[in-house]
């Protein structure tokens, strides 16, 4: 059994326009009706609910029909509805606890969603964003059939988000691929090994700190030289990325190498004691930035690593975050493929449950907080379209809600809240006049 | 002896639900089913439009060979159990061959009862249970002209309307003063009677069949007021009993039907029960009950199978909840919890709305805040969120207006909020 695809529904959001409902009406009842939707939201103090069919994993309605006629689809999820089969008896409506299967007096039949064959006219029309088709599952169903390239049991930190990236990448970069995994948690997990029996089942070295990206080079030149097609990656965090790396970084990038550059961003280095880097953000405590007497933490703001790549005119660059996981697909699928062509950079944010001091079952919580509330901004960029927000910017939760989470942030005065405020705001003003620019390729040299 | 770990008597709802719960939790160990039945398993419920014509006999079975095959089944149909001992962990089939098992599932449901009637034996009557029983009565309704159906439950009502719709004159005879007496008061059953009436179907309330006797083809009944009704069809549909034949020797403890507990446990080790043939817990009275209902059948089967496999996501019966959706003439009714009269006085409210003109009818049974029953006639509400309203006496004192007035927003409202 696969993973199905769902409608989400998220109140504060709604309303109560109905739009949803009509088009429900319109496109199943061929009717303006809204009381003939599939989809019903109700509006009760203020705030909105929802019936509708859940497309239940273990179905009461299916179980409860004595004739047959509605049946789970294996492959999409849905609970199909057999009107040849159907008698009528309605005894589906008492196994149904979500208001989901319900009799439509002017059809004369029970009447439920069937997620419109995967493309639900009911969230095309909601305008407020409340519906949301969750396509997830896709991704399980089709990454799950790919080859892990790792080996079971790497040695990451309880709740660590950074062997989800490097596994999810790798299943789909495939193994026709050498890896470099400069010093930093990723091979300090142990993905460095051989034979596909330790570490990674793919050819993976560990460069220096500061030559990743010339390494990289070498070798997807060689192949090429030899008439393979070889996908050269780098596995690296933030610290080989931002500081030591970045010589042999930017030059890869200005050079247009054939590359893709995955940075896997916990905001210091963490595998050697938590010290600062480059994309330490202002206020962190680190062990060398530490919050005592006189210290608050780190005094500097962190800099904008993947806004410094893009201005390399790099074939594609892009923010992702684990707490969005279809966003972080569609990014790495573009980077593979601006890879082949050109230098593509990844920037993956990956909260450190040990650095940052927070529970370990909190990482996904902390990754979308970081980007429901600005902190973390997500984007992409190719030269031909320009930069482009792939996660809205509109109606940010309170800052407080993210460092709040965060052991690291936890003496954070007002005025350094504020001042990350400042940052945050000068930031989206920023990234939003990059995305409302002209592309960069068709700007006057 | 053929050795299975779980033997399951019953290839309907109950013995289904068993089963799909025992492979959610055990995908390895031995599963045998048998059922005295030739085919693959279909419902009962079914069976009336099997009667009309409008469901091909063919077409409603509810899992196919390879469903079993899949799950790795033994499938063993025309096996009919005719004795269970528990202490040698086996059951002997009609052929007399034995089959020993670790996990006994009873699920054997309910056949017809035969009322008292002097003269019943000697003539040719119908009952409606298993898809023989509905082949038989649809072959020979193109040749009927009048019909009799004895009782004027959901069976006998199902049928009358089926056999009328298959072009009979039907009459129904029913021992009560109203049809359907189970599950509707007074006034709604008056409804129901009024729109069989409208379609030609006649109904006998208070009424009772005294004796029988031939009558060429068919039969003659003698009624009690005195009156008497020829028919080329007899249809005895007066109640049901739960098929325990198979357990006289057993030692199984026995009332009515199998006595389970809130695991559809029975009295014998590694022996459970569950569906027509299990009496249990109640949700609203002390004693054990027969709920009868094909929701509750999939629900006990569901808690026999899961106890059986030693799943430890099992949660106990929560106790039978009567309910029933009957749909007739193109109308609905729906019946979830107890009528005010199956109540202590106690905190008992009742509210109704009735237009006996439109056929619409509304009646919500409160007991100290909490929903006892709600009953509908081509009135719109959730009969599956109501019925968990019910399971988990969720307070509706806050609510009780906008409930009374709206009860399906609110329910779906307090849904939402509750178990979403
Ligand atoms: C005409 C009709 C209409 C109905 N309408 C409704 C309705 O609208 N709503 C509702 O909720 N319920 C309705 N019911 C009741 C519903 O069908 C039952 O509650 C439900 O089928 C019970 O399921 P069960 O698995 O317990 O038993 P059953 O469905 O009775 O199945 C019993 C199984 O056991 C097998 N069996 C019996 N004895 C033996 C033996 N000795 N050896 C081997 N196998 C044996 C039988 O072959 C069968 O497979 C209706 C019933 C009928 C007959
Ligand atoms: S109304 Fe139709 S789909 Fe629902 S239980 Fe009855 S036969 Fe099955």
């Amino acid at each position: 059994m696969g993973a199905f695809e769902t409608i989400s529904f998220r109140p504060e959001n709604c309303n109560g326009c109905n739009d949803c409902m009509i088009a429900c009406a319109q496109a199943k009842a061929q009717s303006d009706d809204a009381a003939r939707s599939r989809i019903q939201v109700l509006s009760s103090d203020g705030s909105y609910e929802l019936a509708m069919c859940r497309q239940c994993g273990d179905p009461e309605c299916v179980h409860n029909c004595p004739a047959a006629a509605l049946s789970k689809d294996a492959e999409s999820g849905v609970i199909d509805w057999d009107a040849s089969k159907c008698v009528d008896c309605l005894l589906c409506t008492v196994g149904c606890s979500y208001g989901g299967m319900v009799y439509d007096v002017d059809a004369g039949h029970v009447a439920k969603c069937d997620l419109c064959d995967g493309d639900p006219a009911c969230v095309k029309a909601c305008p407020r964003g409340a519906l949301k088709f969750l396509t997830t599952a896709r991704i399980y169903n089709e990454v799950g059939n790919l080859e892990d390239l790792f080996v079971p049991g790497l040695a990451g930190c309880q709740g660590c988000n950074t062997e989800l990236i490097i596994r999810h990448a790798m299943r789909r970069i495939g193994p026709e691929a050498v890896v470099a995994t400069p010093p930093g948690c990723i091979p300090g997990m142990g993905t460095v090994g051989y034979n596909g029996l330790t570490g990674t089942k793919v050819p993976v070295f560990h460069p220096l700190l500061t030559n990743t990206a010339s390494m990289l080079t070498g070798v997807r030149r060689y192949y090429k030289r030899i008439g393979r097609n070889v996908k050269v990656v780098a596995l690296a965090g933030d610290g080989g990325t931002a500081d030591v790396g970045f010589q042999s970084l930017s030059g890869a990038a200005e050079r247009g190498e054939e590359m893709l550059f995955i940075c896997v961003d916990n905001e210091g280095y963490m595998n050697t004691g938590m010290q600062r880097s480059g994309c330490t953000p202002y206020g962190a405590w680190t062990s060398t930035t530490p919050v005592g007497e006189r210290g608050r933490g780190k005094t500097q703001d962190a800099k904008n690593l993947p806004l410094l790549m893009v201005m390399h005119h790099c074939a594609y660059v892009a923010t992702a975050s684990t707490g969005f996981m279809e966003d972080l697909y569609d990014k790495l699928d573009r980077a593979i493929e601006a890879s082949e062509h050109g230098f593509a950079y990844l920037h993956v944010y990956s909260p450190c449950t040990t650095g940052w001091r927070f529970p370990s079952d909190q990482n996904i919580e902390v990754s979308r907080k970081a980007v429901r509330t600005n902190f973390v901004l997500l984007w992409e960029f190719d030269p031909q379209s320009g930069l482009r927000l792939t996660h809205a910017a509109e109606d940010p939760l309170p800052l407080a809600e993210y460092v709040m989470a965060l052991g690291k942030y936890r003496h954070l005065s007002e005025e350094q809240i504020a001042h990350i405020e400042g940052t945050i705001a000068q930031n989206v003003k920023f990234v939003k006049g990059l995305a409302a620019g002209v592309p960069l390729a068709a700007a006057p040299a | 002896m053929d050795q299975t770990h779980y033997l399951i008597v019953g290839a309907s709802h109950a013995a289904l639900s068993a089963v799909h719960a025992i492979r959610l939790h055990d995908a390895e160990r031995d599963i045998t089913v048998v059922t005295r039945d030739q085919s693959l398993p279909y419902s009962p419920t079914v069976l009336p439009y099997v009667v009309s014509g409008r469901s091909a006999p063919e077409r409603v079975f509810l899992r196919n060979e390879d469903y079993f095959t899949r799950l790795n089944v033994k499938y063993r149909r025309g096996a009919a159990v005719r004795k269970v001992r528990p202490a040698t962990a086996s059951v002997q089939l009609d052929d007399g061959e034995e089959i020993g098992f670790s996990k006994l599932l009873l699920a054997s449901g309910a056949a017809p009862a035969l009322p008292p009637i002097p003269g019943l034996a000697g003539v040719r009557f119908h009952v409606l249970r298993t898809l023989n029983d509905a082949i038989a009565l649809h072959s020979v309704l193109p040749k009927t002209k009048r019909a009799l159906v004895l009782g004027g439950g959901l069976i006998g009502m199902h049928a009358a309307e089926n056999l009328a719709k298959g072009g009979a004159q039907v009459t129904v005879v029913e021992i009560q003063p109203h049809v359907l007496s189970g599950y509707f008061d007074a006034d709604a059953s008056g409804i129901i009677e009024k729109v069989f009436a409208t379609n030609g179907v006649r109904l006998l309330t208070s009424s009772q069949v005294t004796t029988l006797a031939g009558s060429g083809e068919g039969c003659r009944a003698m009624l009690s007021d005195g009156a008497e009704l020829d028919a080329d069809l007899l249809l005895v549909a007066a109640g049901v009993a739960p098929v325990t034949d198979f357990l006289d020797e057993s030692g199984i403890e026995i009332d009515r039907g199998v006595l389970v507990d809130d695991w559809m446990h029975t009295s014998a080790e590694n022996v459970w029960a569950a569906g027509d043939v299990a009496q249990a817990r109640g949700f609203f009275e002390a004693d054990k009950i027969i709920n009868g209902i094909l929701p509750d059948a999939v629900g006990q089967g569901r808690i026999a199978g899961m106890a059986m496999a030693g799943d430890a996501g099992a949660k106990p019966y929560a106790g039978g909840v009567p309910l029933n959706t009957y749909a007739f003439f193109g109308q609905q009714a729906m019946s979830v919890g107890v009528q005010e009269s199956a109540l202590d006085s106690s905190g008992v409210e009742v509210y109704r709305q009735v237009d006996a003109e439109a056929a619409r009818y509304l009646k919500i049974v409160l007991q100290d805040s909490r929903l006892a029953g709600i009953f509908g006639i081509n009135w719109a509400f959730d009969p599956g969120v109501m019925r968990e309203l019910i399971l988990r006496r969720i307070d509706l004192d806050a609510v009780k207006q906008p409930f009374l007035d709206a009860p399906q927003k609110i329910a779906r409202v307090l849904m939402s909020r509750n178990w979403r």
